[in-house]
């Protein structure tokens, strides 16, 4: 643009859309614009503004921050410390091996025992993560997907053992296997059967514990892998439909599973962009709202409602001058409340280097309660709502929503391009230009490749793992095998493995294998005999 | 022999971490600084790896591990590397990996460790300056 005599200079700004940002917005930016079609009240469809009509003023987000220790009775420690600490979710992370279905005495495990959270081989592992807190007075985030199904039935059979209507429990399972093909590397099953076991779960929780969130699609990982803010809401709504799919075909309608769908979403990250981030959320609310009662004829209020955490990424922080990451977790934290997120976990400012310390867990939980606390930001819906910019923005990302899902499924579908690597390939290939733009400088990173200091000493105080774990895990795992009916074992498994092979709903057909103590190990083993595994495509 | 024969890299995830997106970056980064660049592919063994190596006569390992296992590893596949005589091949560690392991590693062999955050200029800049040009 030439400049004008008497202007100043203008420096340049383009949007993660690829458009052209301007210095200013005004009512020529939003024509014809229809407060009901576009926005309407919080609470009303398409629920732009929210889905709920009074958000924090009834009830705050969900404060939780994830944790998990090496052992079962160092994450009941962590448990209660949090509570105390005025924590209202737990949230549990779990060791590779379990994560990936092998017990911690199996081949490749060794080095992954209790190093990235719990490790749990067999049902007394769990019993003791949960022992002395009442299931029936919290709720529990679980991440776990390829072996969400036995999990999920872990934490029932100790609901049942403390008296505890299943029926009552609360919380939210992650179930959203996927995306462990694109970015986290969890999966045990080819994506068919793992889709099956994904339903089997969301039709489950549908019929016996409905106050659970069966499932928790999640962009999060995505973004980490390369996507921008934008793919990484509209891969996991696309993911979403693969799941929709897969129990509606089984005579389900979408009124009684839509419900059950949560998302898990980045805010934050090496793209963040403030008022981009919220304006995605805001009109990605406005897409599922469309596509569920368009596409898919929901009538459920509850189906139309596009209900979200938020993760603050670990991503867009930083190893030099860590404490600045406390900054930016609390900027991160301010646009997840401004998007209207339900429950948020945010980024520790020394998870660089690892597991965060209990400090810099506490710090993240300070960021929440100052901010719901100390600054008013909670006390009006959608404060943004009507801003010609937030507005303008709320349309071209949902208008870009459906473009990246529309090509998507015009390329045959995502779970294609997943097993042929398309899509971990585009999005690494992302990441590798992200990283080009900060080491040239071209993307300006605090710390990093400017306001730099001489190389401080970084001497946090970060969390160690205990070097017994594993030793200790072993010898539990020998106890539980010496104490147990091996015939039991072996006929509950037989059992479970005939109704793979029939295709019946496995969940119900976990209860007596875990019972009988067998394993997270013995269990997954049996059923790749009847699916198989995924062999992964390592084309780069 | 001329001395600016390609430098052959094997990119390895070992152990069960999944996250291997800074790998593929780092293999792109590799390859276009001219290098010839082999992927593994996740869950390898340390036997496997070592294996690769020697059948693609790689000039240099390089291992990302963000999931905390990277001291074990590194143990078993310098102990590995011993034995199958590949002595000359430069091991490289990269990940999530605190500052007082960096010299934990090196004290196993490891010749260089590039954190996270390190900038892949470094890490192209490490393997020209130490690879050993074989016959070179």
């Amino acid at each position: 643009m030439a400049k004008k005599a008497g202007e100043a200079e203008v420096r340049p700004v383009v949007s993660i859309l690829g458009t052209p940002v301007k210095c200013f917005y005004g009512p020529e930016d939003l024509p014809d614009f229809d407060y009901k079609e576009k926005l309407n009240d919080p609470g009303e469809y398409p629920f732009t503004r929210g889905v709920y009509s009074t958000m924090y003023r009834s009830s705050l987000w969900t404060m939780r921050q994830y944790s998990g220790q090496s052992t079962s009775e160092s994450t009941n420690e962590r448990f209660k410390y949090l509570l105390k600490n005025g924590q209202t979710g737990l949230s549990l992370a779990f060791d590779l091996p379990t994560q990936i279905g092998l017990d911690s005495d199996m081949p490749l495990a060794e080095d992954d025992v209790g190093k990235l959270g719990v490790a749990v081989d067999s049902l007394e592992d769990f019993e003791r993560i949960f022992d002395g807190i009442a299931l029936d007075q919290i709720s529990t985030s679980f991440t776990i997907n390829a072996t969400a199904p036995i999990i999920l039935a872990m934490y029932i059979l100790v609901a049942r053992k403390q008296g505890v209507d299943p029926k009552r429990l609360r919380g939210t399972i992650q179930n959203d296997i996927l995306k462990e093909y694109i970015a986290r590397g969890t999966w045990i099953f080819p994506p068919e059967p793992s889709i099956k076991l994904v339903g089997d779960l969301v039709e489950y929780c549908n019929k016996e514990i409905p106050r659970f969130n069966a499932i928790s699609v999640s962009g999060t990982h995505i973004l980490e892998y390369g996507a921008n803010t934008v793919q990484a809401v509209a891969l996991a709504i696309s993911i979403a439909e693969v799941y929709i799919r897969e129990v509606l075909k089984r005579g389900s309608h979408i009124d009684e599973i839509a419900p059950l769908f949560s998302f898990h979403l980045p805010i934050g990250g090496r793209d963040f962009n403030f008022f981009e981030d919220i304006a995605r959320l805001r009109g990605a609310r406005r897409y599922w709202a469309k596509l569920m009662k368009e596409k898919y004829g929901a009538k459920d209020k509850r189906s139309l409602q596009f209900r979200f955490s938020t993760g603050g990424m670990g991503g867009g922080l930083t190893a030099e001058q860590p404490l600045n990451n406390i900054a930016r977790a609390s900027i991160y934290a301010m646009a997840a409340v401004f998007s209207g997120t339900r429950s948020l976990n945010l980024a520790c400012f020394d998870e660089v280097y690892a597991i965060p310390s209990d400090l810099a867990i506490r710090t993240s939980l300070r960021v929440q309660q100052i901010l719901a606390n100390e600054t008013g930001v909670a006390d009006v819906v959608d404060p943004l709502g009507g801003s010609y910019y937030v507005e303008k923005l709320t349309d071209e990302m949902e208008a870009k929503i459906g473009e990246i899902i529309g090509k998507i499924e015009s390329d045959g579908g995502i779970v294609k391009l997943i097993e042929s690597g398309a899509i971990q390939r585009e999005l690494a290939m992302q990441s590798y230009a992200i990283q080009k733009r900060i080491s040239s400088g071209e993307k300006v990173l605090v710390g990093v490749n400017k306001f730099k200091v001489k190389e401080e000493e970084r001497d946090l105080e970060v969390y160690k793992t205990d070097p017994e774990t594993i030793h200790r895990q072993l010898q539990r795992l020998k106890a539980v095998k010496e104490s147990r009916d091996q015939g039991k074992v072996e006929s509950a498994l037989k059992e479970l493995e005939s109704a793979a092979v029939r295709g019946d709903n496995l969940i119900s057909y976990l209860f007596e294998p875990l019972k009988a103590k067998a394993t997270i190990g013995e269990i997954i083993d049996t059923l790749k005999k009847v699916y198989g595994t995924f062999k992964e495509p390592t084309t780069v | 022999m001329e001395t600016n024969k390609t430098i052959r890299v094997l990119i390895a995830k070992i152990g069960l971490d999944g996250h291997d997106v800074g790998a593929k970056v780092l293999i792109f980064w590799l390859r276009d600084q001219g290098m010839e660049v082999i992927y593994t592919g996740l869950r390898q063994s340390v036997e496997q790896v070592v294996e690769v190596a020697l059948q693609e006569a790689v000039d240099v390992i390089g291992v990302s591990i963000l999931s905390g296992s990277h001291v074990s590893i590194a143990k078993k596949l310098l102990k590995r590397i011993r034995e199958r005589e590949l002595d000359d091949v430069l091991v490289l560690f990269g990940g999530t990996i605190p500052k007082d392991d960096i010299a934990v590693l090196k004290s196993t062999g490891v010749h260089g460790v590039f954190p996270s955050h390190a900038k892949l200029e470094e890490i192209s800049a490490f393997i020209k300056e130490n690879v050993k040009q074989a016959g070179g």
